[in-house]
């Protein structure tokens, strides 16, 4: 009765319905995160330090109080003490305690009557600052006079003798590199920066939060995890997690930067100090680029070896990265992935987490990875020139495949690397012709993708449909995938299948939506809990029968005696056993909870052309080819829209996008017509090929795919403008200036 | 502050509301008037969530002050289908899975709208360079801009 083994014909898998959102979210109907209202709400509003480092000397909020519809304000001071950990540091990030660490650092929060009155308000509270010297770049950071951002904030792993910014090291690796660089015919190093990137979600944080006297309350917000959210907020609040219940709203881009809290904690602050009155809070786009977490930007040096033949013999990188005035840049995840593509003997990662006087850094899409891909893939590429080399050729010598050692120690499974080269090598962008200053580029990446927490339910309904809830946020269709698999698990139409996202309230612990985990995880806990309905399904119509649930098997939606021997029965529909289950023993429903441990890697490589203007620098993308692999595609249309989302995400972060801090420390531009993310005009058609190697450790051989995409475009796009220029550029953004100073010979 | 009393007309719908002056018609329409398929994701001009029509022009609701909106008629996302029939803009959104999170989608779509009345035969240039004013962070752009080419065949073909 039970689907044992992995499927490979399928009915409702692979196809393309339309979404159960999609007629909400084209008329505007669906509720985001600023949609929600509540009678008698208040409107909140935060004070941000405009110094990039300053002693807090006072806050006077007599005068905002003052102000006619005024009703509390929250400091620091509202706040307990004696937090520890990332407890504290989220803490100390959502209000600023001794010190404002950043430009855009919370120092107060108002509630009042009107958006209005609360902004008012903000402006009447006078803070006392000390200014104290400050530092934005990572080596500069690390530097033996730069200031300390905050002593004793090193963990154990820190060498002696490293500058107090310094808060993590890693350090790994294998075999001799000595012996390896000694085997190579040619040896190449480079240095390598990126620029932090923000996420750039169009939608900005927004909450509305209810919290009595009794610490008991409500959030609804826009999060891609709700469970983090509840154990965040009441961890910066001191109270006990399952105080606060937390619905999430519908989500308006996340791509990782909505796995954490800032303002949330802020509005339940508020609400309780006015006696439990709703609190909504809505960051403006200068608090989101200030405040909330880009990505870390990275300093890299990478020393790579090469037989004439396109062997790797070693490979060495040093990353440095800052995060923000908080531990937790991505650096380990950049060492572990920075050389995991290729199979390579000797190899060895250093990492730096470096704090700045910079917001507390967030995750976004593949965490660490495409700053890693940008240095090693770009050196790759270089070697490959010199040594006259094709680079998917070469990169399918040296491709990790399944039972390769990976760079960061386990054995792969099976992995979809070398089929996506082979299927980039054959499509016809990587023959097209290419004209006068034009180049193409090609890079390959990785994700390893995660399971992580996860509990969901599916309910049969007296009609005959089914309920599935699952507890991660959908982001970009991943109900419509859900719906699929409950279809293909029970047989029965797409269109029978309800999808909710349940609260805080109404299942256990789930992890957000992200890791590339909804599609593989909550799928997952979505089959196997329609299993468990089968199982229950089946023992009706055995006990109907009068027959041993054994001889009852599950077939294109019915139950259907499992041969001859057992009966001759007509088979029982979902629909019939649903319609009478209220009187053949109550309800039906099945239940999965597990923190998944199958999931597996998604590889994917990319080919870019484009074409460079020699007299403004500018560089146009003309086309553009993602394949990766998908184990299998539930959904194909949002497979690729993750593939395309993906690659512009990164074209921008190649081209255009930088956090640019002033001499003062400030952000130069938290606006989008300074973060310039790209727009329409700004890119081709992005093609797509769908590799699919199935993963054997989901149920239909599901890997997550959200985040590989914007892992080679860096490399891929800068790697295009070395052939078009025939200068490599070191540095990113490849903005026109930088461009053109390359081309000039001044770069 | 005295707050000034409006009256405008929302998808053909008399609307009345008090203003502050400082309030843009982005707020008022979301906070006045209910209509909250106008989003905020920039309050700048540069991201084109909050697109309305202004008498007939395309604007950022973000960057008209409410008062300027007295006596004004004005579009919005919600009153792009007839009734139960929805506009084949959205029909084509949805098939070509033209959205991801959804939230740019209300003002792309008033936007592809307001060109399609302009220009019922855009090229694929001159729509990305009609939406390039609304910013999708989720897609890159390409199953949008075949969703508004292929509605835009589809309103061709019908008329």
């Amino acid at each position: 009765m039970a689907l044992d083994g992995q499927k490979t014909a399928y009915k409702y898998i692979g196809t393309t319905p339309d979404r159960p959102d999609g007629l909400d979210k084209v008329t505007g109907r669906a509720r985001y995160g600023a949609d929600i209202s509540m009678p008698g709400m208040l409107h909140g509003a935060v004070l941000r330090s405009p110094h990039a480092h300053a002693r807090i000397v006072k806050i006077d909020a007599s005068k905002a109080l003052a102000l006619k519809g005024v009703k509390a304000v929250v400091t620091r001071a509202d706040f307990p003490d004696g937090l520890d950990g990332e407890d504290w540091n989220l803490q100390e990030n959502c209000m600023a305690g001794e010190k404002a660490l950043y430009d855009g650092h919370a120092v107060a929060a108002v509630a009042a009557t009107s958006p209005l009155i609360a902004r008012d308000a903000v402006k009447l509270i006078e803070v006392d600052y000390e200014v104290l010297p400050h530092v934005t770049d990572v080596d500069a950071a690390m530097k033996d006079d730069a200031p300390v951002i905050r002593e004793g904030a090193a963990d154990f792993s820190v060498p002696e003798g490293l500058h107090p910014n310094v808060v993590r090291y890693f350090d790994s690796g294998r075999g001799d590199l000595d012996k390896g660089f000694a085997e190579a015919d040619l040896i190449i190093e480079r240095s390598y920066t990126t620029e932090a990137a923000h996420q750039g979600y169009i939608e900005p944080h927004a909450c509305l939060g209810q919290m009595g006297e009794d610490g008991r309350g409500e959030l609804w917000v826009c999060t891609q995890g709700h469970w983090f959210v509840r154990r965040m907020s009441t961890a910066v609040l001191g109270i006990e997690t399952t105080n606060i219940r937390v619905t999430p709203s519908e989500i308006g881009g996340g791509f990782g930067g909505k796995t954490t809290v800032f303002i949330e904690p802020l509005s339940l602050a508020l609400s309780r100090k006015t006696g439990g009155k709703p609190v909504k809070m809505v960051m403006s786009r200068n608090e989101v680029l200030r405040a909330t977490g880009p990505t870390a930007s990275a300093s890299m040096d990478i020393k790579m070896g090469m037989t004439k033949d396109g062997k790797i013999t070693a490979a060495h990188g040093t990353f440095r990265m800052q995060g923000g005035a908080f531990p937790g840049a991505p650096v380990d995840v950049t060492t572990m992935l920075a050389f995991a593509n290729y199979d390579i003997e000797n190899v060895h990662h250093i990492g730096y987490d470096v704090i700045t006087n910079r917001p507390k850094q967030a995750a976004y899409r593949a965490p660490g990875a495409p700053m890693a891909a940008f240095a090693t893939e770009s050196t790759i590429d270089e070697l490959c020139r010199e040594l006259g080399l094709d680079p998917i050729d070469t990169r399918l010598k040296n491709a990790a495949r399944e039972g390769t050692r990976a760079t960061f120690g386990p054995k792969f499974g099976p992995i979809g690397l070398v089929e996506t080269l082979e299927a980039a090598k054959t499509h016809p962008n990587y023959s097209a012709p290419l004209g006068p200053n034009q180049g193409r580029g090609v890079a390959s990446g990785y994700w390893m993708n995660w399971g992580g927490e996860t509990s969901a339910s599916v309910a049969i309904s007296e009609d005959g449909t089914v309920t599935v809830s699952i507890g991660t946020p959908d982001i970009g269709g991943s109900r419509a995938s859900m719906a699929l698999m409950a279809a293909e698990a029970f047989g029965i139409p797409y269109e029978d299948v309800r999808v909710n996202i349940s609260d805080t309230g109404a299942l256990g612990v789930n992890e957000p939506t992200h890791g590339s985990r909804a599609t593989y995880a909550s799928g997952l806990a979505t089959i196997r809990s329609a299993e468990d309905c089968i199982g229950k399904l089946c023992k009706r119509a055995a006990d109907k029968w009068g027959i041993d649930p054994e001889a009852v098997i599950w077939e294109d939606g019915c139950a259907k005696p499992s041969g001859p021997n057992a009966g001759e029965f007509p088979p029982m529909s979902l629909a019939e056993i649903a319609g009478e289950m209220g009187s053949t023993g109550g309800p039906i429903s099945g239940h999965f909870e597990d923190s998944p441990a199958g999931f597996s890697g998604s590889f994917g490589t990319h080919v870019v052309d484009v074409e460079v203007d020699p007299e403004t620098g500018r560089t146009t993308i003309l086309r553009y080819l993602v394949v990766q692999d998908a184990g299998k595609a539930i959904h194909p249309a949002y497979v690729e829209g993750q593939f395309q989302g993906g690659a512009a995400q990164g074209i921008g972060w190649a081209l255009n996008e930088e956090y640019i801090y002033g001499e003062d420390g400030r952000l130069q531009n938290p606006v989008f017509l300074d973060y310039r993310v790209p727009v329409a005009s700004d890119l081709p058609m992005i093609d797509t090929v769908i590799v699919e190697v199935p993963n054997p450790g989901h149920p239909y051989g599901v890997r997550g795919v959200g985040e590989t995409g914007i892992t080679p475009p860096l490399p891929a796009v800068a790697n295009a403008v070395r052939e078009a220029t025939g200068k490599r550029i070191c540095n990113l953004p490849l903005r026109p200036s930088r461009v053109l100073a390359a081309i000039q010979g001044k770069g | 502050m005295s707050k000034q009393h409006i009256t405008a007309t929302v998808n053909g719908d008399e609307v009345e509301f008090l203003c502050d002056t400082r309030e843009t018609l982005l707020d008022c329409l979301r906070d006045h008037a209910g209509i909250m398929g106008v989003k905020e994701g920039c309050g700048t001009g540069d991201c084109g969530a909050c697109s309305v029509t202004l008498d007939g022009r395309l604007v950022c609701s973000c960057l008209v002050l409410g008062v300027e909106a007295d006596g004004a008629e004005i579009g919005t996302v919600e009153g792009i289908a007839e009734g139960e029939k929805l506009h084949p803009l959205q029909r084509k959104f949805i098939e070509h899975a033209a959205l991801q999170c959804g939230i740019c989608t209300p003002g792309i779509l008033v936007a592809a709208k307001n060109l399609l009345e302009k220009n019922p035969d855009p090229t694929e240039t001159e729509i990305r360079y009609w939406l390039a004013g609304n910013l999708c962070r989720c897609t890159g752009y390409d199953k949008i801009v075949r969703a508004v080419m292929d509605a835009a065949a589809e309103m061709r073909e019908a008329s």
